[in-house]
């Protein structure tokens, strides 16, 4: 159950795959088929640039399960460029303090493993400051 | 002489380059304060260490994005995509099909992995170069890249480093450093191994220097040499498959070329060795700086084992292409010290 469900996600985990609405041009993640602003049907496919802003952020000391390990960690509503909002972990952050409107970039990364040492790696998008370069 | 080098039918070069460095830094004093009182001499300043959401496949992807950056292709033109690494996420399971499917260069493709100790990545390239060479395919993508396994406490645990790069190989006519030939020399050595189940490697001790580095590299890169009857004197740069930061200075005078020509690529006194990645990302080091004309020499190795060594003449094309992409020192700016204890838990190393 749970390996169909991410086998039909892997482009938007891997790659920010989401889709381009025909009629009113609005991008749209996750893909979802239906234009949420003019309704009409979507299925142009579109990648997004993965670059965006922190809209807001928390940091997680009780993960949920499956991401034991992984705490303390930061979650932070990102605006992409191209408009839709999601949620991701940032990382990379090494000693910077998370802002709202920090310069991120998507990275495709390790989230976790299904069934522990035995189970399939999940990999999908987290975001990262900026990294700077010319 | 000349009947063992590899030159292809048809003119190969790199026509896209890529590496990725991660954001942490292990200084080998922290290692060498842990575990042995900090006394005696250290073989790096400090190594790569990756995060704890990383691996070879993460790393791999992102030297990819850049090199596909720069080769300015859309990637379902590749037609091969090959993982070099001593370090992939699974036992079965090929780290090629998750990076051609994140790429977007799958389905019409090949994908599979490369174990060569160190010159996995290498080894990789010198199939690229026949695939493309031969004008079945016009693009392939060889990948090196490793999170590095040392002991706790081991000597290796100085070096073993975490990086990636990626070359796309492609027609000459539209390459940022032609190839000019390749050699590669293959011996069967004791000097290194893991067995399978292992976490962790095992040396050869005495046999590590001498008989397995000095020997193949020498062997390789001489042959090359005299076969384009070439001198070191033909080449601006020198590459060498970097374990430590005596090993490649001392190999580039063996050779005779000099530490000037060798200093560019020589990424692992900051880096550390990142094995299947060690020559190729100090050879993304150089394609950052090179001017058109230059020439460059490259000799990676590999424990067990073997040496591909590799002569490129760069391109007008370089110029143009080679800001599509961060360059190498721009990762390695990007630097956050940490200590053994998130060392620890970051690679995981209690976790068992």
């Amino acid at each position: 159950m749970e390996l169909a469900r991410l086998w039909r996600s892997k482009k938007q985990r891997y790659t920010l795959q989401g889709e381009v609405c025909p009629n009113c041009q609005a991008k749209i993640f996750p893909p979802r088929d239906v234009c949420p602003v003019c309704k009409e049907e979507a299925r142009t496919e579109f990648t997004f640039s993965g670059r965006g802003k922190v809209v807001a952020f928390t940091t997680v000391t009780q993960p949920p399960h499956g991401y034991e390990g992984q705490a303390p960690y930061v979650v932070a509503l990102i605006e992409l460029e191209e408009g839709p909002r999601l949620t991701a972990q940032l990382t990379d952050l090494g000693q910077e303090e998370p802002y709202i409107g920090m310069p991120v970039e998507m990275v495709t990364r390790k989230l976790r493993a299904v069934e522990g040492k035995r189970g399939i790696l999940v990999y999908g998008y987290k975001f990262r400051p900026r990294l700077p370069w010319r | 002489m000349t009947a063992k080098i590899l030159r292809p039918q048809r003119e190969v070069g790199i026509v896209g380059y890529g590496a990725y460095v991660p954001r942490y830094r292990l200084p080998a004093r922290e290692i060498n304060r842990v575990w042995h009182g900090s006394m005696g001499g250290l073989p790096v300043q400090e190594k790569a260490v990756a995060g704890p959401d990383e691996d070879t496949f993460t790393m791999g992807l992102e030297a990819a994005r850049n090199a596909l950056a720069r080769a300015a292709i859309s990637p379902e033109e590749l037609r091969a995509v090959w993982v070099g690494s001593e370090s992939h996420p699974y036992a079965v399971k090929p780290t090629g099909t998750l990076l051609a499917d994140a790429l977007g260069a799958a389905p019409s493709v090949q994908a599979g992995d490369w174990e060569f100790a160190c010159k996995a990545g290498t080894e990789a390239m010198v199939a690229a170069m026949g695939l493309v060479g031969s004008g079945m395919a016009d693009y392939a993508l060889v990948v090196g890249a490793d999170t590095a396994q040392g002991r706790p406490g081991d000597a290796l645990e100085y070096t073993a480093a975490s990086g990636a790069a990626a070359f796309i190989l492609g027609p000459a006519e539209n390459a940022l450093a032609r190839i000019l030939a390749s050699y590669s020399y293959v011996t069967d050595t004791p000097d290194f191994w893991r067995r399978e189940g292992e976490k962790y490697p095992s040396h050869g001790q005495r046999f590590t220097g001498e008989p397995a580095y000095f020997h193949h590299i020498l062997q390789a890169g001489r042959t090359l040499l005299e076969a384009l009857d070439m001198t070191p004197e033909d080449f601006t740069y020198a590459v060498f498959h970097q374990p430590n930061t005596k090993f490649p200075q001392r190999v580039a005078r063996m050779l005779g070329f000099s530490q000037e020509q060798i200093a560019a690529g020589l990424l692992v006194p900051r880096i550390g060795n990142t094995y299947s990645a060690s020559a190729m990302i100090g050879l993304t080091a150089i394609l950052d700086v090179a001017q058109p004309g230059d020439r460059i020499f490259m000799v990676s190795f590999g424990s067990g084992a073997g040496s591909d060594a590799f002569a490129l003449e760069v391109t007008e094309a370089l110029l143009e292409r080679r800001d599509n992409a961060p360059h190498t020192e721009d990762y390695i700016a990007r630097r956050t010290e940490i200590d053994y204890g998130l060392y620890v838990r970051y690679r995981a190393k209690l976790a068992e």
